[in-house]
């Protein structure tokens, strides 16, 4: 069978149709997860199942694709997700957050800011804020709609009281719209207040059936208490390579002697400061694969 | 230096062509065909099919063989090419009690109308390697045939209905659910319930099975009857106004009775488990009837007693081997940004509990 052989970004239309109903559900409750019959994709469930179904219902051949994965574009399961859009629906595709129109991401938000012409979807493992709490489904979505969420501030609670803060770094819950607790999928609590912002924000959970939305200019609140307000924390350092104060940072183990450095895990962002001439304390180390601009 | 991330891409390509050639194997030895793995693995074949939800030895043979023997990739590579396919429509419900039976056996009965039938079965086999199966080229035993009356084999638990002494099914009218085509939704009914097993996991169904017999969740089932044999597959056309045979396929169905002593509701009866599976997949058919009649407890007016087979919820998401293989290996993928940050929280957590003590230890 050709390439051709498939459909339009791989579904079919009435596939896609069935996903559009379930996005526009999404947006017009906030936070809620609509079920959706998810279908089986040519990639294993786990690695980007529901957002690819989300990427491929809203992808239009005019469209521009960035895929990243913890922040990179050039990560295994990024470059695999990019080639299969490129493959089955031939639209144009970047590296640049700036001309993207649809980017898939897993694990961050891109460090530069989103206009409405975009549309950031999340590939979600776990949809469900109330899982670890909860193990039953029929459970957790009572548990939604009668906004009983006594037991995530009780778990938040005890946080505090055995750690003095709240031990939770990534996939941190959030409020939307002062309604629905939301799993922002697990990206690093730096990125929560990102949230808020110009872009539509999809989430797909292909294996859970689950999707959800956050609509341009919604009221997204990180669950906190007054006396511990919500601490969006990076690691305390400057980009090595671009220098950047802001961007959150990976740290690379750079031997065996405990020497590391941290690095934008934004590629595009750290790249392009580079390209502008930000310089970090490593910027020399251009043999090495993370120093290479725009490779 | 540090391991870089860069050259992704390159590294997919050369992984797959790698991969290519490893399936290949000594290219000494003669290329395995797709007629071989259908013809003389039928067995895996089978699993896959049913498993992955697709009637097509063929496809299943190749799937087999790209996979490289691994099931669950096999089962995977069905389900994704199946997903793809137009849906024509739906094919009339299927006549298990016409089954051209090569295989079929009671437990609970000596002798009945039909007879014994004990088909090509491992069962009584001595599990001693043959090693004169090593040697190629042996050609085999011709087997016995006997004439049969060739008529009908009734289901034995037909015989039990006659008397009221097994539940009755009600009949359904509504067109089953399609697990396939619409989200996953609790409380379910028996059909979908039935749908999920089916295609469910053959050591997961197994395993659970077996839990009911070994106490969680017991009720002691009879085999009332395990038949394996081919149907005969017919389609109402539209354009015709009639239903016409469109194929047949091999399955395998098993009716398990379960003691049941009765509730406030109902007087004591037998009560029914069910499994049905393509192709000959005996092992999993009994363990889906197992499963089947420990999820009937609602039903049934009987109590949960807490077992793991009993719950639905936890059954039915976790029996399908696509999604849970999947999202296992997906641990393999980078999460170096969340490990990031708990590297962080965890720092900061000790250092804050390093400074406590020391203020402990010098008040």
């Amino acid at each position: 069978m050709t390439d051709q052989a498939y459909n339009f970004a791989y579904l079919d239309e009435q596939t896609k149709r069935m996903i559009r109903r379930a996005i526009l559900k999404g947006v017009a409750v906030p936070g809620y997860q609509v079920p959706f019959a998810s279908r089986e994709m040519p990639m294993p469930y786990g690695w980007g199942t529901g957002g690819v179904q989300v990427s491929a219902a809203c992808l239009t051949p005019d469209d521009t694709l960035k895929v990243i994965d913890q922040g990179a574009d050039d990560t295994t399961n990024a470059v695999s997700i990019r080639k299969f859009f490129e493959k089955t629906a031939q639209v144009a595709v970047t590296e640049k957050t700036g001309e993207a129109t649809v980017i898939q991401t897993r694990h961050r938000i891109p460090e530069e800011t989103l206009t409405e012409d975009q549309i950031l979807v999340y590939q979600v493992p776990i949809p469900e804020p109330l899982r670890f709490l909860e193990p039953s489904e029929v459970e957790t979505r009572k548990m939604h709609s009668l906004e009983e969420y006594g037991l995530m501030y009780v778990k938040l609670y005890e946080d505090i009281s055995r750690h003095g803060e709240i031990a939770t770094a990534y996939a941190y819950p959030v409020r939307v719209e002062d309604r629905y607790v939301m799993d922002p999928s697990p990206i690093p609590k730096f990125d929560n207040p990102k949230m808020e912002g110009a872009a539509l924000q999809l989430f797909g959970a292909g294996r859970e059936q689950r999707i959800y939305a956050v609509p341009p200019y919604t009221k997204v609140v990180s669950l906190d208490f007054e006396d511990h307000p919500f601490d969006p924390s990076k690691a305390p350092h400057p980009c090595a390579l671009c220098g950047a104060e802001d961007s959150y940072l990976d740290e690379v183990i750079t031997d065996d002697q405990g020497g590391r450095m941290f690095v934008c895990s934004d590629t595009d962002f750290c790249g392009s400061r580079r390209a502008a001439g930000f310089t970090g304390e490593m910027s020399g180390a251009q043999d090495t694969h993370l120093g290479a601009v725009g490779e | 230096m540090y391991v870089a991330v860069k050259g992704g891409e390159r590294a997919i390509d050369n992984a797959h062509t790698w991969l290519a050639e490893e399936r290949r194997g000594d290219v000494d030895i003669s290329e395995l065909s797709t007629g071989q793995i259908r013809e003389q693995l039928a067995l895996a074949v089978d699993r896959v099919m049913a498993e992955g939800s697709l009637y097509d030895p063929d496809l299943a043979a190749l799937a087999i063989k790209q996979a490289r023997g691994d099931m669950i990739e096999a089962v995977f590579l069905i389900r994704a090419y199946r997903t793809t396919l137009p849906r024509f429509g739906a094919s009339a419900p299927i006549d298990t009690g016409a089954m051209a039976c090569d295989r079929r056996i009671s437990a609970t009965y000596k002798d009945l109308p039909g007879g014994q039938v004990l088909g090509p079965t491992f069962d009584y086999t001595h599990r001693l390697l043959d090693f004169a199966l090593a040697a190629e080229g042996l050609e085999p035993q011709e087997a016995p045939e006997a004439v049969t009356d060739a008529g009908d084999l009734p289901h034995v638990t037909d015989f039990l209905a006659q008397e009221d002494l097994i539940q009755r099914e009600p009949e359904g009218t509504d067109t089953p659910r399609d697990l396939t085509r619409e989200p996953l939704d609790f409380p379910t009914d028996r059909p979908l319930r039935l749908q999920a097993l089916s295609r469910g996991d053959e050591g997961f169904v197994l395993s659970m099975a077996y839990s009911t017999q070994r106490g969680y969740g017991r009720n002691h089932p009879f085999v009332g009857e395990l038949r394996i044999g081919t149907v005969t597959v017919e389609m109402d056309i539209p354009e015709l106004g009639f239903a016409i045979e469109i194929g047949e396929a091999v399955l395998t169905e098993c009716e398990t009775v379960n003691q049941f002593t009765g509730s406030k509701t109902e007087p004591p009866q037998f009560t029914r488990g069910y499994g049905l599976t393509f192709g000959r997949c005996e092992r999993k058919a009994i363990s889906m009837a197992l499963v089947d009649r420990a999820m009937r407890w609602a039903e049934l007016g009987e109590d949960n007693v807490g077992a793991p087979a009993q719950d639905e919820e936890f059954v039915l998401y976790h029996a399908d081997n696509v999604q849970a293989s999947g999202f296992l290996e997906h641990i393999k993928l980078p999460h170096y940004v969340d490990f990031q940050s708990e590297l962080e929280l965890i720092r900061r957590l000790r250092t804050e509990a390093m400074a406590a003590q020391h203020q402990e230890a010098a008040e």
